[in-house]
């Protein structure tokens, strides 16, 4: 085996894809080999999941060819690529979770015998691959479902190279495992690697990267920056090249920092292993930005906040008073006054088949009912008043909420939690898939109402918007605070170094040096 | 001495390897219990209790509806209901009334065609739910209409006449079986004498059961349907066969509907378009999956667990005809058993820690 030339095995060529008015991939040419470990990396939205779907078969590329071992390829569905001997372990969990472990890892072609599937054989054969990775402990009987979050993951590992790839992805694959799982999982690579597998790896962990990867390709913009071999760069030129996002909107200037009263007061919040003893504490007037890569605990963490989440502990205090944390409906009583801008506007922030008017006063409905009734006058003047605070473009507020743009969408979510006159506002990732112009607005109107007196904690998947429109921003990796930055060490470079944990690494490494 | 060990090892891996699968089929150990429970109080107060005429006379009572909730267990374990099983069990019963008359070879014809209808009916339902892309249960209720408006076209009113043998060697023991059809020795043949007593329809029950339900359950599309009631997604980004496995479901359920349709029409000896019998039975079916263990969100269960629950809504009414109680008080009873059923499968809920998951 030659390995300082490899040939490569899978090669694409100028390939895009956009979703919508968003371009995903931009003309990229990308290739990777047999017996390495390829990394991938890149900050959020830079295109590597876009990525990934194409090569797994997941999504079809807008333009652009691909071929594997030289031959044109094109996927009409994951199976296909299957076929084609591509697996990937997805960071969504592919597993049935009333089927058996057994089950789960031989579902697409199980052993068989008289046309029929042979359970014994089958139960040998995730025994056998589960020994593989170091799970002799998972029954291949037990039910997925039955089986902790890190096991799962095991034997979804498990399952893919039962499929016997050819080009193995993972992605994020040993986010939920234990540091025992991880180092069976190397293993497993190593020797995968020597057997000719060429293996794409995706991972926000920078030591991951340095212990694993051959090659390094970074993304950016949707597009494919620079690839490396390993030790050619450092971890600072890494980020450099990581960083680079086109400024695309204006910010109202922040206020001097000052002393503010405490108003949202957060002590050790932790819920399941998701969210790891976070405290934070957030001034009367205060914008706070919650940063870091997708999937650290943001999104959880909001959500107990607004009493969604079972079993949290740790305590939350609005103006000196506890919340309950039992359920949003607590959370927005007018005694704690807390409002959350959900992540997924389509579901969980309008009932799209009724009408803006009713989803702008859904949430209020209490301040505004006189009696069993509503209050039809009162009612009247709040949805006008809403319309022109925020300048949502509307034709008539009985239309149907489903016929606005994305951007007055989002606009009437903001307006309904605002007719509750919350004093916390949480959003969650709340400019995502709107227009530059929308986003501006939306920025002018945060700033106002910190200045009117609310504490607002803003989870952003967009740098530039954490830097451009927040007093303090706090980096979240593995559920926990990492780095709390403020003022001009609010920058992009801080931002991606934290939310790789690449200071943090460093530092142990040195300890333990 | 090191075999003995690994022997013991393997042994105690086996039982806790059956307490695990008796954990995993809660809901059918349940139903099993309790239906050996109430079955030995109505046989001990029955007059004539453990004798072969009262288990031949429940037995017929039982395979119909045991039938429709098998067919109906086949969506059910994708999260989707099938509406038209009535329907279509009525239809065949049509069908029946009017091809099961003349020789041998002319039964053994018209018993071919009545499955067969049964199953293009569960077949064309599929089509509609895969390739409409509607609901099963607005599909089925349309097409339900449809095969009930066949069947009122077939027999506008009750009658027609069935082969007077076949429904004399179907519907009591199987010694009355073997002696319609004149072998083993008319069921007088000593060797035959330990099953004689069997009740013909539960002897079927049984062989429908392990012939097409136990195999379909260990084939790839059989498995692929409880893998689309689990988790749809993962199913497709496993590369699994979606579209085959929702066509199979529905035209199996049409299979087994169609069986109940024949067997309701021998039983009867003769044809009725009857609509409410139709929706009751319709219902009923439903209600059987559920008692069995099947959960209607898809993905656990099975038709063995069906059985089941037929069983113990038709001994609910068996006990109601030897116990004292007023009759009018059945379905109260019933319901009370379903609501138990359903309130079980639901303790799972309690279990979520993310209280947005459960909208979702």
């Amino acid at each position: 085996m030659n390995r300082n030339l490899p040939d490569p095995f899978l090669t694409m060529r100028d390939v895009s894809k956009r979703y919508g008015g968003v371009r995903a991939l931009e003309g990229v040419d990308f290739s990777c080999a047999k017996g390495q470990v390829h990394a991938v990396l890149g900050e959020n939205g830079a295109g590597k999941s876009t990525l990934i779907k194409i090569i797994a078969g997941v999504v079809q590329p807008d333009s652009g060819a691909m071929a594997l071992a030289g031959r044109p390829i094109t996927f009409s569905g994951p199976a296909a690529a299957n076929e084609a001997g591509i697996v990937c372990i997805f960071q969504e969990l592919s597993l049935m979770p009333d089927l058996s472990v057994a089950d789960n890892i031989s579902i697409a072609r199980p052993p068989r015998r008289f046309g029929l599937i042979d359970a014994k054989a089958q139960r040998r054969r995730a025994e056998e691959l589960l020994a593989q990775i170091g799970c002799e402990d998972v029954n291949p009987l037990m039910r997925a479902r039955d089986l902790p979050l890190s096991r799962r993951q095991m034997v979804e590992i498990a399952k893919a190279i039962g499929k016997r790839p050819q080009l193995l992805i993972l992605d994020e694959a040993t986010s939920a495992l234990t540091s025992a799982d991880v180092e069976k999982v190397y293993a497993m690579l190593a020797r995968l690697k020597t057997a000719g597998v060429a293996i794409l790896y995706i991972s926000h962990r920078m030591h991951e990267i340095e212990a694993l990867a051959d090659v390094a390709s970074v993304f950016r913009n949707g597009r494919h920056i620079e690839t490396f071999a390993r030790g050619e760069r450092s971890n600072d030129e890494i980020v450099q090249l990581m960083i680079g996002r086109e400024i695309s909107a204006h910010f109202p200037p922040k206020p001097a920092p000052r002393a503010l009263p405490p108003l949202l007061q957060i002590e050790n919040l932790s819920w399941e292993n998701r969210l790891d003893r976070i405290s934070l504490t957030v001034g009367k007037g205060e914008i706070v930005g919650l940063g870091g890569l997708d999937g650290q605990g943001q999104k959880e963490f909001l959500l107990a906040l607004f009493g969604v989440l079972r079993q949290v502990s740790g305590s939350v205090r609005v103006d000196g008073r506890p919340v309950p944390l039992s359920s949003p409906a607590a959370a927005k009583d007018p005694t704690v006054g807390i409002a959350l801008v959900p992540e997924d506007r389509k579901t969980e922030g309008l009932m799209l088949p009724m009408s803006i008017a009713d989803n702008l006063v859904i949430a209020s409905l209490g301040n505004l009912s006189a009696g069993p009734f509503v209050d039809r006058v009162k009612e009247k003047a709040a949805i006008e008043a809403a319309v022109r605070r925020l300048k949502i473009k509307i034709g008539s507020a009985s239309d149907e909420v489903s016929t606005l743009s994305g951007g007055n969408q989002q606009k009437v979510v903001i307006a309904k939690w605002l007719m509750t006159a919350p004093r916390v506002i949480l959003l969650n990732d709340p400019t995502r898939g709107i227009d530059v112009g929308t986003k501006q607005e939306l920025y002018r109107l945060l700033r106002e109402l910190a200045d009117q007196g609310a504490a607002i904690v803003f989870y952003s998947t967009d740098y530039d918007e954490l830097i451009g429109s927040c007093d303090r921003v706090v980096i979240l990796y593995d559920g926990r605070i990492v780095r709390e930055l403020a003022g001009n060490a609010i920058n992009e470079k801080n931002i991606i170094a934290a939310s790789l944990n690449i200071a943090q690494t460093q530092a142990k490494g040195g300890a333990h040096v | 001495m090191s075999d003995a060990a690994s022997t013991g090892r393997q042994a105690r891996r086996n039982g806790s390897d059956l307490v695990l699968l008796l954990r995993q089929n809660a809901g059918l150990v349940t139903a099993v219990g309790l239906f050996c429970i109430v079955y030995f109080l109505y046989h001990l107060k029955h007059p004539k209790g453990f004798s072969t005429q009262v288990l031949v006379q429940n037995s017929n009572e039982i395979f119909s509806l045991a039938m429709l909730a098998m067919a109906q267990t086949v969506p059910v374990l994708m999260a989707g209901l099938d509406l038209s099983v009535g329907a279509v069990m009525t239809m065949v019963d049509c069908i029946a009334s009017h091809t099961l008359q003349g020789s041998a070879w002319q039964i053994a014809l018209g018993m071919v065609a009545c499955l067969a209808a049964g199953t293009l009916a569960g077949f064309l339902n599929g089509c509609v739910v895969v390739y409409g892309r509607i609901q099963p249960i607005i599909a089925t209720l349309a097409t339900g209409a449809i095969y009930i408006g066949i069947a009122l076209f077939l027999r506008p009113t009750p009658g027609g006449k069935l082969n007077e043998d076949l429904n004399w060697a179907s519907t009591n023991s199987l010694e009355d079986f073997a002696s319609t059809l004149g072998i083993f020795e008319d069921g007088k043949a000593n060797w035959f004498q330990p099953i004689a007593w069997f009740p013909t329809s539960f002897v079927l029950l049984l062989l429908v059961a392990l012939v097409v339900w136990v195999p379909f359950r260990r084939s790839v599309t059989g498995r692929t349907i409880y893998a689309v009631g689990s988790a749809e997604g993962a199913a497709y980004m496993s590369g699994l066969n979606i579209s085959r496995a929702k066509l199979t479901a529905f035209t199996l359920a049409g299979f087994f509907a169609g069986v109940g349709g024949l067997f309701l029409a021998i039983q009867t000896s003769s044809g009725n378009a009857d609509i409410p019998q139709a929706g009751s039975y319709t219902l009923n079916s439903i209600a059987s999956v559920v008692i069995g263990g099947t959960s209607l969100l898809g993905g656990t269960g099975g038709a063995i667990g069906s059985i089941f629950g037929t069983c113990i809504l038709r001994v609910i009414s068996f006990n109601f005809r030897i116990f004292d109680i007023a009759p009018l008080l059945q379905p109260l009873f019933e319901g009370i058993v379903l609501l138990a059923a359903v309130s079980l499968g639901a303790l799972g809920v309690l279990r979520v820690k993310n209280t947005l998951e459960l909208f979702r």
